[in-house]
């Protein structure tokens, strides 16, 4: 039996970073990037006699995050000590939200191959980052850096109603997505800032009861979640085929080898010892608060993407990948804002965004946060074009070197000589010249082959560089081949 | 005139503080005055783990400067006291009395300490206790006993033996210790002391090595009523970095501190009556009921039934707490370590194999299963519930009366050795000072009288309301003032 037979059962739980400036039990910064060991105190260090002390701007991102998603948000909820020993791990247990989480319930809506599907959630809860074990780094051996320690978490936890790799991915690009404009985290895959589990398992197709899953680990960016759950899923549907059972257990992904391998055990799991945490008052959350929250919800990315569909007559394609990352998405509704707001703008807007700045973008693996190019400045290109200064292919050119350098789109034009030219005589000239060169041509044409309009404009344009004013080209050809 | 260094560490705290401030001493003659005793006298005692000569120096030349420009900052201010060594002190070797943290020297203060050195106390060391303060009798100490002034062959209580033990040693003027199941009661008791417990949340417990997160609480030591009353208004209060402790304002300790005992309604369990007890330290307890009743208190007949799973309740409690507080001595980051050439799980193992006493081995299995998949709610959860109602049966008594009063243990000091081959032995020292760790409610230890065949001291026990510890203060005061004090132990 192929894999076709077969339905994936696919449940994911996210861990996504928290944007505080500060970590969640101590005043210890989180930015990333500093130097081992800097961002550290007695409280993340897990030093005998320090106390969490909750930042109440964990509490509001994850109401905030529970409301977008349409949780429940718990009036009192707990948080319970996870115990194991780890080198990163300071304190010898871990900080989560176990029996009571903040959240419970809710769901993201997915849309997949033009259907709409919601997938519930489960839980979301608040808990603490470990540190980072660093190997080769002293000759003496591993060292630990505790930067990471205490920073917060939200672990969004979805319900096994995911049934393909698809899916899984629609899911997690739209709930980032969210996260990203609740300003709640910043979807940073590599850097670790969005992580992802995903339990997997397999059923007949038709069967009722679900497979033993499968937890696999370590995927840091949507290929090797692909990758991963991909090639998980053939090793048990392959172990079923040949007889074998699915063992409970968890699996890390190794991403150079693009498989998965046995991590631990169902005995070897760890007995975490869960109870609640003795040192902090259970979380109260207040309608007040709740209230607060709610009022301050953005626009969410489901949505903007109707309202661009709807005010703006942009295609469900376009709109959709306009609003997959918030930043792309607040750089569209700046540039309408700057050059002014039409279905006609809009599609242009979302052209360019979701056609040249998104392939440079990649090429330079740039964020949107560090792109030079700014909005006023793409709709000063749209109306050097209305102006017809310069052309279709002088606005790729310009666009371009503005991404890259940030320069003054009318010096770009200038200093790279851009500007079309609709001299009636510079171009009149030029047509004159490629009519003399191409009898054969003007002859069909004249034939009644109209379509070779094209060709001479074509031919006009080379002639011309590339800066010829269509409209003008067209115009005198048309005159001229009708002669 | 000043008076002579060994009149001088007779005194009080209050009168030592009297003293400066009438500038008939300093307080670097007060602090040398203890470092004298200590020094003359702890061979025998074993209460302190370390001195801090130097430091104590400075601060106590602090504190005669401001004595000499009229600033003092407090009744506190260039008063010698000493720390549990569960106590952080940045600069200050802390080791809770265990080989685990031998060298560990912290960066920071518990948020106590530097209330006390904002006050203007001055800190003359650390003091010896049971390793991680598990045990009833400073027998666990990872470095060595410590001995009753009142008789050198029995042990001064435990876990806080060496804060006890320096009071009534005259060694300081007060200390500072911490209470999970009666670590402050028992050995004030046994040493003739007065020991607070404050209500669970009165004190921050910020930099304090957590032994039993939900029972520990920090307490004062003195050899008078008031002494204590002056060492926890200094400590008691809100602290942001602790978030179980109360935002609740601090009552004034002193004001009322004089206002006797009539008309007070004391509640006596009969539970607590009902036998078991060594007969002389009944007959000293009776007796200090039968004086509240002369000095106007009304003695009211309570019942406290759950009481009696207490100690069952807090074995599982403690212990589960314990196994996770101490997880952190992995041997990664500070203290001691072991075996790190051979591996992650030989460090781990060697390290507390080797940095671990008995006891918190024994804590640590006992609660890692009671927290294990499978037994949680029968244990820790059901453990959980007794607590409830161990508080309701308070709350009951305290309809009918202000205080509840009652024995702090079944007997006077007993030898050193002789209950360390049976630890359920040891656990019963604590029967009845457990309660009120359970219940989260103030109690406090005030002596009343010498066993007669033993000449060694009873302490009475006083429980009050949440955050009543005005009205314990005030009745332990009341009977303080009618039984006199203890005669000073020779040492």
């Amino acid at each position: 039996m192929p894999v076709s037979d077969f339905q994936v059962v696919l449940g994911l739980e996210v861990h996504a970073q928290l944007l505080t400036r500060s970590k969640i039990f101590c005043a210890c910064s989180t930015a990333f990037g500093a130097a081992p060991n800097t961002q550290v105190c007695p409280v993340c260090l897990g030093l005998p006699g320090a106390l969490p002390a909750l930042n109440a701007q964990v509490l509001e991102l994850a109401v905030r995050a529970g409301l977008a998603l349409g949780c429940e948000i718990r009036a009192k909820s707990v948080f319970a000590r996870k115990n194991y020993f780890y080198p990163d791990l300071p304190k010898g247990y871990q900080i989560s939200q176990y029996e009571l989480p903040i959240c419970v319930g809710g769901g993201v809506e997915i849309a997949v191959d033009g259907a709409t599907r919601s997938i519930r959630l489960t839980r979301i809860h608040m808990e603490e980052d470990a540190g980072k074990n660093v190997h080769d780094v002293t000759a003496a051996g591993s060292g630990v850096d505790l930067n990471r320690a205490g920073v917060p978490l939200l672990e969004i936890v979805s319900e096994p109603d995911l049934r393909s790799i698809d899916e899984a991915i629609a899911y997690l690009k739209t709930l980032r997505a969210i996260l990203m404009t609740l300003g709640v985290n910043d979807g940073n895959l590599q850097e670790g800032s969005f992580r992802c589990d995903a339990n997997v398992s397999v059923m007949r197709k038709g069967a009722t009861e679900l497979g033993t899953r499968c937890e696999l680990k370590n995927m840091n960016s949507f290929r090797f979640l692909r990758q991963a759950i991909d090639f998980e899923v053939r090793r048990q549907v392959e172990l079923i085929e040949a007889g074998g059972k699915v063992q409970q257990e968890t699996r890390l992904f190794d991403p150079d080898r693009g498989e998965t391998r046995s991590m631990r055990s169902k005995e070897e799991a760890h007995d975490y010892r869960y109870f609640p945490e003795p040192d902090l008052p259970p979380v109260l959350v207040d309608e007040a608060l709740v209230e607060r929250v709610r009022r301050a919800l953005p626009e969410l990315p489901r949505a903007r993407s109707a309202r661009y569909q709807r005010a703006l007559g942009l295609s469900a394609y376009d709109a959709e990948l306009l609003v997959a990352d918030k930043a792309v998405a607040e750089f569209f509704d700046a540039t309408l804002a700057a050059y002014g707001s039409s279905p006609e703008a809009a599609k242009r807007a979302a052209n360019w965004l979701n056609g040249d700045l998104a392939r440079l973008a990649n090429e330079l693996g740039q964020e949107p946060a560090a792109w030079r190019i700014t909005p006023a400045q793409l709709a000063e290109i749209l109306r050097l074009q209305d102006a017809q200064t310069i052309g279709g292919p002088g606005a790729k050119q310009v666009v371009e070197e503005v991404f890259r350098t940030g320069a003054a789109p009318a010096e770009v034009v200038r200093v790279k000589g851009l500007a079309q030219v609709s001299d009636e005589g510079a171009i009149e000239a030029a047509v004159d010249r490629v009519i003399a060169a191409s009898a054969a041509e003007v002859e069909r044409y004249r034939g009644g082959n109209t379509k070779l309009l094209g060709f001479f404009v074509g031919q006009v344009m080379k002639e011309m560089r590339g800066k010829g004013n269509p409209a003008v080209v067209n115009a005198l050809l048309k005159k001229k081949l009708g002669e | 005139m000043s008076a002579p260094s060994t009149e001088l560490t007779t005194l009080s705290l209050a009168d030592a503080s009297a003293l400066l401030a009438g500038r008939g001493a300093s307080s670097r003659e007060l602090v040398a005055a203890a470092l004298d005793r200590i020094a003359a006298t702890d061979g025998r005692i074993g209460a302190f783990l370390r001195t801090t000569p130097e430091r104590a120096r400075a601060a106590a030349e602090a504190a005669d400067a401001r004595a000499a420009k009229g600033a003092r900052r407090s009744p506190l201010d260039g008063v010698p006291i000493a720390l549990k060594d569960i106590f952080l002190t940045k600069g200050v070797e802390t080791t809770c009395a265990s080989r685990i943290l031998e060298g560990f020297v912290p960066p920071y203060d518990a948020t106590v300490v530097e209330r006390l050195e904002q006050a203007g106390a001055v800190v003359v060391g650390k003091l010896n206790m049971d390793e991680f303060a598990m045990g009833s009798s400073n027998e666990n100490s990872a470095f060595k006993p410590c001995h009753n002034p009142y008789d050198l062959a029995r042990t001064p209580g435990g876990s806080s033996g060496g804060s006890a033990a320096a009071v009534a040693a005259r060694q300081v003027y007060g200390t500072l210790g911490t209470d999970t199941g009666g670590s402050i009661r028992l050995p004030a008791a046994f040493c003739g002391a007065v020991g607070v417990k404050p209500t669970y949340g009165r004190v921050s417990r910020y930099g304090v090595i957590a032994f039993a997160s939900s029972l520990d609480q920090v307490g004062p030591l003195g050899r008078t009523v008031r002494d204590a009353a002056l060492l926890l208004q200094a400590i008691a209060g809100h602290d942001p970095r602790d978030l179980t402790s109360s935002t609740r304002p601090v009552d004034d300790y002193l004001a009322g501190l004089e206002g006797g005992a009539r008309g007070l309604r004391i509640g006596v369990p009969r539970e607590w009556l009902a036998g078991g007890l060594a007969p002389g330290v009944e007959r000293a307890v009776r007796e200090a009921l039968a004086r509240y009743e002369r000095l106007g208190a009304t003695l009211v007949d309570v019942s406290l039934p759950h009481s009696r799973y207490g100690i069952a309740a807090y074995y599982l409690i403690a212990p589960a707490e314990a196994s996770s507080n101490l997880a952190r001595y992995d041997g990664v980051r500070f203290g001691l370590r072991a075996g790190e050439a051979r591996g992650l799980k030989e460090m781990y193992s060697e390290t507390r194999e080797r940095g671990f006493g008995a006891e918190p081995k024994r804590r640590i299995m006992l609660g890692t299963y009671a927290l294990s998949a499978g037994y949680y709610d029968a244990y820790y959860l059901r453990a959980q519930k007794v607590r409830t109602l161990v508080r309701r049966d308070f709350d009951e008594a305290f309809r009918a009366c202000d205080v509840v009063a009652g024995p702090v243990a079944p007997t006077v000091a007993f030898r050193l050795g002789e209950k360390t081959a049976d630890p359920l032995q040891m656990y019963l020292a604590d029967v009845f000072t457990i309660t009120a760790n359970l219940a989260a409610l103030p109690g406090l230890s005030v002596p009343c009288g010498l066993e007669r065949e033993s000449g060694m001291p009873v302490g009475l026990q006083l429980v009050g309301r949440p955050f009543d510890e005005a009205t314990l203060l005030r009745a332990a005061r009341a009977l303080e003032r009618e039984a006199g004090p203890l005669p000073a132990p020779e040492v």
